[in-house]
């Protein structure tokens, strides 16, 4: 009865989104305004019933209804309570029921938070959201329906996949959604200026929070996933350029120089229309994300669920929705024409500058992601294109990028004195580089040229970043009252771009990755740390069996901590996992990883010392927090006007 | 205004080529076996064991080999297909029953139906390795001079049926009483 | 001409030699970069590059894996069911890395052993390998 429920308030959510996207669109092209009123309202009562439909697949989960073939392949009876909800997402009909569910969310947010906007704009924003929101439906509905029964019921499941079966696993997906799926409020923005033919005053304003949240979102969800593939796929690596994370990594660039256009488009009245495509831009690779995923179209270690029947489906979703925005975009952009110009040297100069090379380090990995795709499908033969090449080609426009950004923060706009600039920002530039020098120098030693200009820029954007606040604090006219918000989120994300810069080289220069075999009792060095094998047992979890070494790390004489690695075999899809385990400061990681038996009691071991790598998940956690802190104000203006 | 029109261009191009690559299967392997003879094998009957099944028996006609095993939970899905494919078609359908429990497939085909001419009982799995089977189900379609024409993996769906297998079959029999 | 436009041809001019410098400098490096991916029976009829690295892609025969006791140093055949490939590699396997499952190597040919710097293991989810299920049906027994 419950999955029932589930599916018929799916197909109600699908009639009401569908009015959603109707009415307003129709209302607005022949003028009706009383067809714009039913926008909102079916906002609201798509969100009632699509959530009705996620708890009922969520009440099969905690239930075990193995007579739901969805529940049957992601779920088992022994499956831990925590792992049974978060299983929802384990697969594809379930992760496109959670995508729809956040959608709602949002829509639903739109509606609330909007009262004062334009009524006409508002509900040709929510029209634009309803068209995104029922074609998902439908496809949900034709092709991954959750709720399907299984013609012969089983009597127990086929468990999660054990790679799913850990806390950040839970909590990726929902904030990688929520930060996809925010991505088409902007969309929606844009969309909706398109149709309408103009923007209307204060439209860069409203769109930024949508924006910024989405962002703040999609930065912790990437953050988790690389910090779940660190420890959880055992290798030690933190970024793979495998094709699912650069399908979330792309979207998070065009969305960063999304933010930045945007505050250009508000200030200066500029850019309108690249600001417009960006947005489009932005959920069109949230779409294709998606898309790279579900449908098998590239082979990849994350994509655990693949068809490629849905892919023609999602293909023909994405050129309506993304080809439809671009088709508007090629005939109305042109009415929307920039105020006002700017110079060579000032902050837009600055600003165009960091959004080109986004846009270009968008391409490259664009390119290749897809490459490999193109070249099969013109018979010329299967290929993949290797890490280096990402590593290469993403650091070409981070150089510069690093440069200007920490130039821009201090450029004014319209027009800057060069020789302003350049007296404020010298000193800056020598400190780094002096400084630079000296720590690295003092700390890893300076082995190589790129190591070092990567620590010097680094250290250069986060001297410029702090040096901002510092000038309100320290001049005679400026007040550190003055200080906004928004300049502080600026300030703060940032900041965060410099640690994570400075982790990111020197893990990948100085960390030390070792394989070995050992058996117990035997002892080895590691870089400056020993390490004792000193125990191996066997250990038993609610849904699997386990090997778990003991292995005790030394400094010198001092045991710093016994690290306990694991590998797992789950009972019922009798895979094996390993279970690294990390001893963990700010300063370094010393990880872990059980491999196999080598046969004679011994076993292989890999062992690698990993220094600044929490720099990396801390820099983007700053990075979140400083958008957060930038539109926390128009978040609690709009909680406030909504209770007044 | 030619520059607006650009990334429309561009996102057709990239659709077109997602279109192409969408016809490719990516994890479609091509069976090294079509267009070859059958491996021979000689097993036991999974309903009676004193009985031999050879490869042999399955010459002469246009047949199916389909791989299934209790435990697998796609061949449940697929089963009343085979069963109505049994019914309705002139095709004998062989099954391989791929490292099962016997009395439990003995269950299976009294309760869910018997579409198959005989069932080989493939207990170690040896003959399915020669048949590069790789997971269950998987079917086999086989000309009636003993060539490998086909190899379906997954479920047996009817519009897989109408789509892959019969032309092939028609193709190969140029009769339609084959059918 | 006036001062603003020449400024703005300035950074027009500097944005297209920079984006032109880096898409240069991508394409060469994503050649340098580029696998190719062939299967034991092109390397056996010698579509494989002699001295350059690829990846090799098959099943990983039964009772082919072997190892030295206590030597990380592994040996193992990978086919496609028409020809078949030796494999070498050192290092820590991947998880799902077993006989009868997939696997891609990407490495080196060096007379007819390939040498594999890495090992990926392929795990198919549409389809369950047989220990998947005989543990389901021990599962489901056990609660009987």
């Amino acid at each position: 009865m419950i999955p029932e429920i589930g599916q018929f308030s799916l197909i109600i959510a699908f009639f009401l989104s569908l009015t959603m996207a109707i009415y307003p669109i129709v209302g607005s092209l022949l003028n009706k305004k009383e067809l714009l009123l039913y926008a909102r309202p079916m906002a609201i009562g798509q969100f009632f019933f699509i959530m009705i439909s996620f708890f009922s697949l969520a009440i099969s989960f905690l239930l075990s209804d193995f007579t739901v073939s969805y529940v049957t392949y992601n779920s088992n009876t022994s499956l831990p309570f925590f792992y049974k909800f978060s299983a929802i997402w384990g697969g594809h009909e379930g992760s496109l029921l959670l995508w729809l569910t956040i959608l709602s969310v949002w829509t639903l947010l739109v509606s609330l938070f909007t009262k004062k906007l334009p009524e006409r704009y508002i509900s040709l924003v929510l029209g634009v959201l309803g068209i995104i929101s029922s074609s998902l439906l439908i496809f949900t509905l034709l092709t991954s329906n959750p709720f399907e029964r299984l013609l012969l019921p089983v009597s127990d499941g086929n468990d999660l996949n054990p790679l799913l079966q850990d806390p950040a696993m839970v909590m990726h997906p929902p904030i990688l959604y929520i930060g996809y799926v925010g991505f088409s409020v902007p969309f929606a923005f844009a969309v909706a200026a398109l149709l309408d033919g103009k923007l209307e005053k204060g439209w860069a304003s409203w769109m930024t929070p949508w924006t910024v949240a989405s962002w703040v979102f999609l930065t912790l969800g990437i953050t988790l996933g690389s910090w779940w593939a660190y420890y959880e796929l055992g290798w030690g690596g933190w970024w793979f350029w495998d094709p699912v994370e650069n399908a979330s990594f792309m979207p998070w660039l065009a969305g960063t120089a999304l933010i930045h256009s945007l505050q250009v488009t508000k200030t200066r009245g500029l850019f309108k229309s690249w600001t417009i495509l960006l947005a489009i831009l932005a959920f069109s690779l949230s779409l294709l994300g998606t898309f790279l995923v579900r449908s098998g179209i590239l082979i990849s270690v994350h994509a655990f669920a693949t068809d490629p029947q849905r892919g023609i489906f999602i293909l023909a979703l994405l050129s309506l929705i993304s080809g439809g925005a671009l088709f508007l975009y090629a005939f109305r952009a042109r009415t929307i024409k920039d105020e006002g110009s700017f110079d060579l040297v000032s902050r837009e100069s600055f600003l165009l500058i960091n959004n080109i090379l986004l846009i270009v380090s968008v391409l490259v990995i664009l390119i290749g992601t897809l490459y490999p795709l193109f070249l099969d499908a013109l018979g010329m033969g299967k290929i993949s294109v290797g890490p280096p090449y990402f590593n290469l080609v993403f650091i070409i426009p981070m150089i510069p990028l690093s440069l200007f950004l920490g130039i821009g923060m201090h450029a004014s706009w319209k027009k800057t004195s060069l020789s302003k600039l350049i007296n404020k920002l010298s000193l800056l530039v020598l400190l780094s580089i002096i400084f630079g020098y000296l720590i690295l120098d003092f700390t890893f030693g300076v082995s190589n040229f790129l190591t070092l200009i990567g620590f010097i820029l680094g250290l250069w954007i986060i001297l410029s970043s702090i040096s901002k606040p510092a000038e309100y604090i320290f001049s005679n006219k400026l007040k550190i009252s003055n200080f906004t918000n928004k300049l502080w989120g600026m300030t703060v994300s940032h900041f965060g771009m410099g640690i994570f810069i400075i982790g990111v080289t020197i893990t990948s220069t100085y960390s030390i990755e070792t394989d070995r075999s050992a058996r117990v009792g035997d002892s080895w060095d590691v870089g400056i740390y020993s390490f004792t094998f000193d125990d191996l047992r066997s250990v038993s979890g609610p849904n699997y069996e386990a090997q778990e070494a003991a292995i005790s790390v030394f400094n010198g004489n001092n045991l710093i901590t016994q690290l306990l690695p694991q590998k797992r075999i789950y009972s019922v899809q009798q895979s094996p996992m390993t279970e690294a385990d990390i001893d963990n400061r700010l300063a370094r990681d010393i990880f872990v990883a059980l491999g196999e038996p080598l046969g004679d009691g011994s076993w292989s071991l890999r062992v690698q010392i990993k220094p600044l790598i929490r720099f990396i998940w801390l820099g983007a956690i700053i990075m979140a927090l400083g958008g957060l802190i930038s539109i926390s104000r128009s978040l609690s203006e709009s909680v406030r006007n909504k209770y007044d | 205004m030619i520059k607006y029109i650009i990334p429309l261009i561009i996102f057709f191009t990239l659709v077109g080529f997602f279109i192409r690559g969408l016809s490719l299967n990516p994890s479609y392997v091509p069976s090294p076996l079509i267009g070859k003879n059958i491996p021979n094998y000689e097993l036991q009957d999974l309903e009676n064991l004193e009985n031999t099944i050879r490869s042999s028996d399955m010459l002469g006609n246009v047949s199916l080999l389909n791989v299934w095993a209790t435990w697998c939970i796609e061949c449940r899905n697929e089963h009343p297909f085979l069963v109505e494919l049994s019914e309705t078609t002139n095709i004998p359908i062989y099954g391989l029953n791929w490292k099962d429990n016997r009395s439990d497939a003995l269950d299976w085909l009294q309760t869910l139906g018997d579409p198959y001419v005989s069932s080989a009982y493939d207990l170690t799995g040896e003959i399915a390795i020669d048949w590069g089977v790789y997971a269950a189900p998987e079917t086999f379609l086989i000309g009636s001079d003993g060539i490998i024409l086909y190899k379906h993996i997954a479920a047996l769906t009817p519009e897989v049926w109408t789509k892959e297998f019969v032309p092939r079959i028609l193709n190969d029999c140029r009769n339609e009483f084959c059918l | 001409m006036t001062p603003s436009r020449k400024q703005r041809l300035f950074l027009v001019l500097f944005l297209v030699t920079g984006v032109i410098a880096s898409v240069t400098f991508a394409l060469k490096a994503f050649q340098n970069n580029m696998l190719f991916f062939f299967s034991p029976s092109q390397v056996y009829a010698g579509e494989a590059p002699e001295s350059r690295v690829f990846r090799l892609g098959g099943m990983v025969v039964e009772e082919s894996i072997k190892r030295e006791a206590g030597s990380l140093t592994v040996s193992f055949i990978v086919t496609d069911y028409a020809n078949s490939i030796p494999v070498l590699y050192t290092g820590v396997l991947p998880d799902l890395f077993a006989e009868g499952q997939g696997v891609v190597a990407r490495g080196q040919l060096s007379d007819d052993l390939f040498i594999a710097a890495e090992v990926l293991a392929k795990h198919d989810e549409n389809y369950m390998p047989p220990e998947v299920a005989e543990a389901l049906r021990i599962s489901r027994e056990a609660q009987k």
